[in-house]
This record gives C-alpha cells, sequence and structure tokens, in this order.
C-alpha cells in the first residue's frame, strides 16, 4: 500500500526518529512511504490557543499537500485528534463549505500510527523485538479525541521480548496540554509530578506512548530528576528488530 | 417594561438563529420491566435502611418491639396496622412530632433497581412533615408497589401531589466525599415488606 | 415585535460570585503550595470517581441516557421562551407567584422584598448555586436579614468564614480534622468532646441547626429541575436539610436559572437516573423532593419561584457555546479534572469552578472579565466523556480561547508562526536555525513555536543531528 507520512512538526524538527520509524516499520512490513515534503504543522497549537484564523492557512496547505493520497498516517495521536475534531471547523469558520468538505475528506483518510496498523493493514504482530521492561502512557487524545483504544497495547503484547508494565492512572493527563505547560507552568508541573512517580513505580527502563509532545514533556522531567526511565516513541519500539 | 417581556426578549433574540433541536431519542431502557424484590432489599440494606418481611397482622407488633414512645401514623393509616402507642396526625404541632419515637407509613411506590421509596402524601402517609422529624421512620410497603426502575416509578406517580423520594436514611457525602448516615431526616429507616 | 425589547446580557459587575480577584495561574500558585489541599482533593476526587465508575457500570443504558439527557436540554434551549411560559403558567394555576429577574441585582431585590414582607429576619437556605452565584447571601445580610445555609458543606463554610470550591461539596478542601476544628471554634453549643469521626461531625451539625429548622418561617432555596408541563420543582439532596427549608417553613422562595427548566413530567426519568450517578456516586440520592405550588395543609402556604437570567441568554445568544447550558450541575468534570484536583476550586474565582466553570463563567460575564479560564485545562478530555449530558467542554474551551483577548507580543508570535509555518522552505531554514541556537546554549530561546518558552522543571530535548525532513532528503 502506498502511504502518505505526515510526520508533525514536532517529530520533524526534534524527534525525528520517531518519524524514522514509521517510515522503516511500514516499508519492512512491504509498503511504500511518501513523504509530501511541503507538509508542515497542523495548526493545533494555533486552535488551541485561540488563533483559529492564523491556523486556516495550515489547514488549507494540509488538505492541499495530502489530496492526492489514500492513506495518510501520523505518528501522534494528537495531530490526527486535531485533523479529525478541528481542522473542517476552522475552515468552515474562516474559510468556506468547499475546503471544509474537503477537510472532512481528509481527515476521513488519515490514520494515527496504531490505528493504521490494526484498521487497515490489520496487522498486530509487526515482527519487532524490543528486550525492555516498558509502561505505556495513553496520551489524552490519542485516547479521548482519536479513540485508538487498546490498539497500542495490542501492537506492544505481541512485541518479543519486551516486558509489558501497567502504568498506575495511566488516564490521568501529564500536564502537557500544548500551551497549557507554559500559560499555567505550576499546574502542568503538578500534573507531571504525578505522573512521574507512577511511572517511576512500575520500575519500567522505558515510557512509551503515541505522542511525541507529551512524551518530550515527561521525559524533560524525568530526565531532569535523573531516574533513568527514558521515554521512547511507540513507532521507535515498533521498528526496532533483532538485527 | 416588565422584567419578564425583557428576559423572553433576550431570550427570543438570542435563539434568532432559530436552532431545531431533533427529536429526543429515547433508547435507554423503558418503564415495564419486571421489578425484582430481591434486587430492591439488596439496594435498600445496601444503603443502611433494615428490611423487615412481615404480614399485615404482624407490622404493629414488629415497631412495637423496635421503638419506645410515640409513633406518629398519618390519618388514613390501616387500624389494624397501628401500634398501641399510635398518635394519629390531626394536624399536630412540629414539637409533638420531632419528639415522638417515630412514624409508621405506607408507600406509593418503591424504586428496586435505585433502593428508593416514594411517598405522594395519600391518607395512608400523610404531610410530608410527620416523616421527617422524627429519627425512626417506619414504611410498610406492598409488593404490587414495587417497581423495576426510575421510569416506572414516574410513571406511576401524581405529580400535582407532594412527593417525597427516599433512598435510605439521612446521609451526606460533605465530609471527605464518603456516605455517612444521619444527618437532618431520620436516621433509621425501617422497611416493613409485606409478605402477600 | 420583541427583539426591541433588550439583547441578551452579560451578568453585571459587582454584585454576586462569578468574577475572582486574580488570573487562574496566580490563583492556582498559593493552592499548588498546600500540601494538605491537595491531599484533601485527591482523596475526595479519588474516592468520588471510585464510586461514580461503580454505579454507572451497574446501568447497561448509562449511554442512551446521556444522549437523550443531552437531546432533552437542547430541546429546552430551542423552546425556551414558551417553555418559561408555561411554567409560570401552571406554578401559577397551583397556588404558586412568578417572579423574573433579569439579573443578580433585580433576584436580590425580590427576594430581600420578599423576606421582608413576611417581617421574619432570618431565613434557612437549601445549597443553592444561583443564590451563590448572585450573592444572595451578602444582600439579604446588607438588608439585615440572616441567612443560614442548612447544607452540612455550606455550613463549614460559612461557619469558616471560607469560600465554596466545589459545586457539590462546597467544602471538599476540608478534611474530618479541619472542619472538627472548624465546629470546636465556631459553632455555638458545640460538644467541647467533639471528635473528627465523620458521623459526629454530622450528629454535631443536625443538633446544631435543628431548633433553627422548627423556628424560621421562610426558606430559600434553588432547583434542580422545574417541569413546565405541570408546574413540578424538585429539589435533589442527601442530609434532610432540604426536606426541612421546602416542608417545614411558612414561606419557600426558590431561584432558579432559566435554563433549568425540563418540558415533560417524563423527562425526570431521565434525569433522576443520570444525576445521583454522576454526581455523589450512588445509584439515588437520599432525598428528592417535589412540589407544584402549594398543597393545603402540607407544606409551605406561599410558594414563589424567581427565573434568573443574569447572562444566561448572553450564553444562549452564541451557537456555538450555548450547551454550556445543559448543565445539571453534578460536578462530575471537577471530581475527573487533573487540573481542579490540583488547583482547587478557589483558583478559578467563581462559584462554577473546574471545567463547566471555566467555560460557564467567562459565558456569564463576558469573556473580557475572565480571560484566563478557557485557558486552565489541559484539554485532556476526562470531562467531556463524564458529562452526563455530553457537554463537549474541551472544544467548548477551545472556542472561548478563540474569542478571548491575546496578549499582544503572544499574538505576535503566532501570527509569525502560522506565516513560517505556510512556508515549507522558510519553515526548514527555521528548523536549523533553532538547531544552531540551542547548540549556541541560548536554552529556551530562538526555538520555533511550540517550544519557545519551555519553563523550569523540565529538560529539553537535545536537538538531533537531523530533521526528519532534512534525512528523507538524504536517502
Amino acid at each position: 500500500m502506498r502511504i502518505a507520512l505526515f510526520a508533525t512538526c514536532l517529530a520533524d524538527t526534534l524527534f525525528p526518529e520517531a518519524a524514522k520509524a514509521t517510515v522503516l516499520l511500514l516499508e519492512r512490513l512491504g509498503h511504500e512511504v511518501v513523504f509530501p515534503s511541503d507538509q508542515t504543522c497542523c495548526g493545533q497549537m494555533h486552535v488551541n490557543t485561540g488563533y483559529q484564523k492564523d491556523a486556516l492557512p495550515l489547514v488549507k496547505r494540509y488538505v492541499t499537500v495530502m489530496a492526492p493520497y489514500d492513506v495518510i498516517v501520523a505518528p501522534s495521536g494528537s495531530c490526527v485528534g486535531s485533523i479529525r475534531h478541528q481542522h473542517a471547523m476552522v475552515a468552515a469558520k474562516y474559510g468556506d463549505a468547499s475546503l471544509a468538505a474537503r477537510a472532512e475528506d481528509a481527515a476521513a483518510r488519515t490514520y494515527e500510527l496504531s490505528e493504521l496498523l490494526i484498521d487497515v493493514l490489520k496487522v498486530e504482530d509487526v515482527g519487532a523485538f524490543y528486550p525492555h521492561r516498558v509502561t505505556y502512557h495513553p496520551t489524552c487524545h490519542s485516547l479521548r479525541m482519536t479513540r485508538v483504544g487498546d490498539k497500542p497495547l495490542r501492537l506492544l503484547r505481541q512485541v518479543r521480548g519486551l516486558d509489558l508494565v501497567e502504568l498506575p492512572a495511566a488516564e490521568q493527563c501529564c500536564g502537557f496540554g500544548g500551551t497549557f505547560a507554559l500559560k499555567n507552568a505550576e499546574t502542568s508541573t503538578a500534573m507531571l509530578a504525578d505522573k512521574m512517580t507512577n511511572v517511576v513505580a512500575t520500575g519500567a527502563d522505558v515510557c512509551t506512548a503515541g505522542d511525541a509532545s507529551c512524551l518530550m514533556h515527561i521525559g524533560g522531567g524525568l530526565s531532569r530528576l535523573r531516574t533513568g526511565v527514558r521515554t521512547v516513541h511507540l513507532a521507535e519500539i515498533l521498528a526496532s528488530t533483532e538485527s | 417594561m416588565s422584567s419578564k417581556d425583557l428576559i423572553l426578549g433576550r431570550v427570543r433574540a438570542a435563539l434568532r438563529d432559530a436552532p431545531v433541536a431533533p427529536p429526543v431519542p429515547r433508547e435507554y431502557r423503558p418503564a415495564g420491566r419486571p421489578a425484582s424484590l430481591d434486587v430492591l432489599v439488596d439496594r435498600l440494606l445496601d444503603y443502611k435502611a433494615e428490611v423487615h418481611r412481615v404480614r399485615q397482622d404482624e407490622i404493629a407488633t414488629t415497631v412495637a418491639g423496635l421503638v419506645d414512645g410515640a409513633v406518629i401514623v398519618p390519618p388514613g393509616l390501616p387500624r389494624a396496622w397501628r401500634p398501641a402507642a399510635a398518635v394519629p396526625d390531626d394536624g399536630l404541632a412540629p414539637d409533638r412530632i420531632a419528639a415522638a419515637a417515630a412514624v409508621l407509613t405506607a408507600a406509593a411506590v418503591a424504586v428496586a433497581e435505585t433502593g428508593t421509596i416514594v411517598l405522594d402524601a395519600a391518607p395512608d402517609q400523610g404531610r410530608r412533615i410527620i416523616t421527617l422529624l422524627p429519627d425512626v421512620h417506619f414504611c410498610v410497603l406492598r409488593p404490587a408497589q414495587v417497581v423495576a426502575a426510575v421510569p416506572d416509578a414516574v410513571a406511576r406517580l401524581d405529580p400535582r401531589r407532594p412527593l417525597t423520594w427516599i433512598s435510605g436514611p439521612s446521609a451526606t457525602s460533605d465530609i471527605e466525599l464518603n456516605r455517612v448516615e444521619g444527618v437532618h431526616g431520620p436516621r433509621h429507616l425501617h422497611v416493613l415488606l409485606l409478605d402477600e | 415585535m420583541t427583539t426591541f425589547l433588550g439583547m441578551p446580557a452579560t451578568a453585571p459587575r459587582g454584585v454576586g460570585n462569578l468574577r475572582g480577584e486574580q488570573t487562574f495561574p496566580a490563583a492556582a500558585h498559593d493552592a499548588l503550595a498546600d500540601s494538605q489541599l491537595r491531599r484533601n482533593l485527591r482523596h475526595a476526587t479519588t474516592t468520588i470517581r471510585g464510586k461514580s465508575g461503580k454505579v454507572i457500570a451497574e446501568l447497561p443504558d448509562w449511554q442512551p441516557l446521556r444522549d437523550a439527557g443531552s437531546a432533552i436540554k437542547t430541546d429546552v434551549l430551542a423552546r425556551l421562551p414558551e417553555l418559561l411560559e408555561q411554567l409560570e403558567e401552571r406554578v401559577t394555576a397551583a397556588g404558586g407567584v412568578v417572579h423574573w429577574a433579569a439579573d443578580a441585582n433585580e433576584a436580590n431585590a425580590i427576594v430581600t422584598r420578599l423576606v421582608r414582607e413576611t417581617g421574619s429576619d432570618r431565613v434557612i437556605k437549601v445549597k443553592s448555586m444561583a443564590t451563590q452565584e448572585i450573592g444572595l447571601n451578602e444582600a439579604l445580610e446588607e438588608a439585615g436579614i440572616a441567612a443560614v445555609e442548612t447544607d452540612l458543606a455550606e455550613l463549614i463554610v460559612q461557619l469558616g468564614h471560607d469560600k465554596p470550591s466545589h459545586i457539590l461539596v462546597p467544602a471538599i478542601h476540608r478534611n474530618r480534622a479541619e472542619i472538627r476544628e472548624i465546629f470546636l471554634r465556631e459553632m455555638p453549643g458545640v460538644d467541647p468532646a467533639l471528635t473528627d469521626d465523620p458521623p459526629v461531625l454530622a450528629a454535631a451539625a443536625r443538633r446544631y441547626l435543628r431548633e433553627t429548622f422548627l423556628s424560621t418561617t421562610v426558606a430559600i432555596s434553588g432547583a434542580n429541575f422545574a417541569i413546565a408541563d405541570t408546574g413540578t420543582l424538585a429539589v435533589v439532596e442527601s442530609e434532610g436539610n432540604g426536606r426541612m427549608c421546602l416542608t417545614l417553613p411558612d414561606t419557600l422562595i426558590t431561584v432558579m436559572g432559566i435554563e433549568k427548566v425540563l418540558p415533560t413530567w417524563q423527562d425526570l426519568e431521565v434525569f433522576l437516573q443520570l444525576l445521583p450517578r454522576a454526581s455523589t456516586g450512588e445509584r439515588m440520592n437520599p432525598y428528592t423532593t417535589m412540589w407544584t405550588g402549594v398543597t393545603p395543609g402540607d407544606g409551605p402556604q406561599n410558594f414563589h419561584l424567581v427565573l434568573l437570567d443574569n447572562g444566561r441568554s448572553a450564553v444562549l445568544s452564541d451557537p456555538a457555546g450555548r450547551s454550556a447550558l445543559h448543565c445539571i450541575r453534578c460536578s462530575a468534570c471537577l471530581n475527573v479534572c487533573p487540573v481542579y484536583e490540583r488547583a482547587g476550586g478557589h483558583a478559578y474565582g467563581s462559584v462554577y469552578p473546574g471545567p463547566i466553570g471555566a467555560v460557564l463563567s467567562p459565558q456569564l460575564t463576558g469573556i473580557a472579565d475572565n480571560a484566563s479560564l478557557p485557558y486552565a485545562s489541559s484539554l485532556c478530555g476526562a470531562c467531556f466523556d463524564a458529562c452526563p449530558v455530553k457537554i463537549d467542554i474541551p472544544s467548548l474551551l477551545v472556542h472561548l480561547r478563540n474569542e478571548a483577548p491575546h496578549p499582544r507580543g503572544e499574538r505576535a508570535a503566532m501570527a509569525a508562526a502560522a506565516r513560517i509555518m505556510d512556508r515549507p522552505r522558510v519553515y526548514a531554514a527555521a528548523q536549523r536555525a533553532a538547531k544552531l541556537a540551542r547548540i549556541a546554549g541560548r536554552r529556551g530561546r530562538g526555538l520555533p513555536p511550540p517550544l519557545s518558552g519551555w519553563t523550569a522543571g523540565r529538560d529539553l530535548p537535545e536537538f538531533p543531528e537531523q530533521t526528519f525532513r532534512d534525512w528523507w532528503a538524504s536517502r
């Protein structure tokens, strides 16, 4: 299958390993990955901070750049959530009905990585090998916006060598929330502290998730406290093999 | 301009986009399922009510065996149910009611799924005040009055009557959000479920 | 024609309790430093989440009930004028008197006048968000009328000279030991041997209020529901203080937001299943009282219903925001909110805290007066899933952020970021420049949004050797 990658601005800039892993994983599974180079950002930061009008060109850009592709994947439940639940709204409010319709259409072709693997490619065992103790944080937008359910866990359970340990209070927000972490930094830090306590309590050496943003937040905290626990994107674990 | 006209004018202006509400989907379980007495008893006990299975001729002795002192009864309560200490409410003063040991009434409806008893101020239940001030409430329930769930109770009740829905004794969740029984209403609720 | 009669208006300033003195981040600062408060909140919200989850799981039709509840509320708002007129007609026919209050000032004046007409200088009160919202107690006090709160949590707040911090349990921020101290200090005639055992504390409140209940001739309540087609009012409670207020006095005055009306008696079958399970986590709350006008010989013989706008028409006028008026004040959204759990209710500055408060308070006052509240959320979405009437709170927050006044610097940065992100070559150049800036040691500065301004408490990730798009190009 030919799959267009929406890398997301964050993975592109700061966490390229997550995007690279997505490419290598899908290629290993026998699919062709393309990266439309005119892509940039889904615009979620603008929408969620109150700048919907500024997000309009980014919505338009996504819709236009992705128009030729039947299947689009993003290694981020949050960006996919924004594309699905916000793009058409912004397009209708500041653009026009036809852009809104095209945004709906593009959103329907866009999948978060675990959705693509399980719902579209019908694969649960991706042949990965990852000999680590891992705990999974189901990010809020993966869980309650994109609603990936237990798909990431189903994928992780098939990874050879991986010791999956349950994260206490897993469904609680890590406190990132985009610009929330800046505007309400103290509350965000308090939420992060509880999330880190729970991560460390699992005894895992790796905390994984489907969103680089939350991992950046959790990982930044874990690193500051020198806990020794690393954050690794789900795509990187699924892309790992014995060789 | 009256405030009524002002408010309704504002509301009409607020609705100038003329929203049309879609029909209400009522896909939830409707009234009409059979009621289970076992469920009712389980739910009553769970909320710290006490349940007694009695025959009609055992009501008076059951009540008399559990409290000492005056037992307020509504004027329409069947004579056969009344214990010796029964004091019929003929417009008793609040002090008198508050000083009584207990109150004994019938009920209008009971909801099995929630463990709820509803009083509708019929002659065998009386004024609302009599079931409020005494510390012990005995409530006689006929099996035919037990319905499965809330929709059945709503369908049976007459909204023009004053209604009191009672689920267990008085309680509060105001201290650390844990339920604690016994605040202003009766601290003891005895349900006398008739064997018929 | 009616449109000239008035445009929707927000709640007036200078009265009531909808506006805080500080922004949310500033107000949250103190709460976050109070470890006892955080323990109390965590304990209480964890308890209620567990209870509520359990009784909701017992109902196989919870989701259909939510769908019905949401749809009924949508219908109510669409037909609000006719339903209010019908309610007035039915209440009047049943012996009640209906008053219309455009805002907090008018509602306070009406209630004060009604109390004065009874000759009483004291009223007993059932917990009511509407009367808190309008600052009724303060208004009555100014008129020389004592308002006695009878709900246990309200009593704790009133005796502690404190402010409510939760819709359902206004004293949620207090634990049993603190409540004992307040009672020992402030409750006349309290047993000095009082322990902090919750049943003992509840019994102390029972003794303290009993005489007041029996000797006060006027009560003031809110309403959970009002049924348009029957004129029936309903108050849902736990302790029996509601029954006392709604049954014993000669005069009952009920203050109700205009959005609380329900079309039909049958609609109660939905809300009486939704509210207790979402709210206190009970299959049914201990007591619910329903009354229709006046019943001769039983209960208050004078009944007044005050219908309150106070900004609700302004909320209604925003098609994208009006669903906030679906709220049935269950507080489920507070109990699941990670921000509320850390910052506490006082940080919101309004009687409506938590996620719904972050929406409703700025809507009622106008966004300029509560501009920081829509940002007091990580948009985690737990509130939406918990809401028994399916209010999409995260989307409402995003909507209000779009309406909020923005700081000039932020506005410029956001516009610049959008311009860069709409030009892939410039964007790629910015990525490389940011990396250089970081390597040069300008920690946290010079990064392209969304990374600029990353604060203390977390390390920034190392900049990678290569962006993804450079890697892709080099393949």
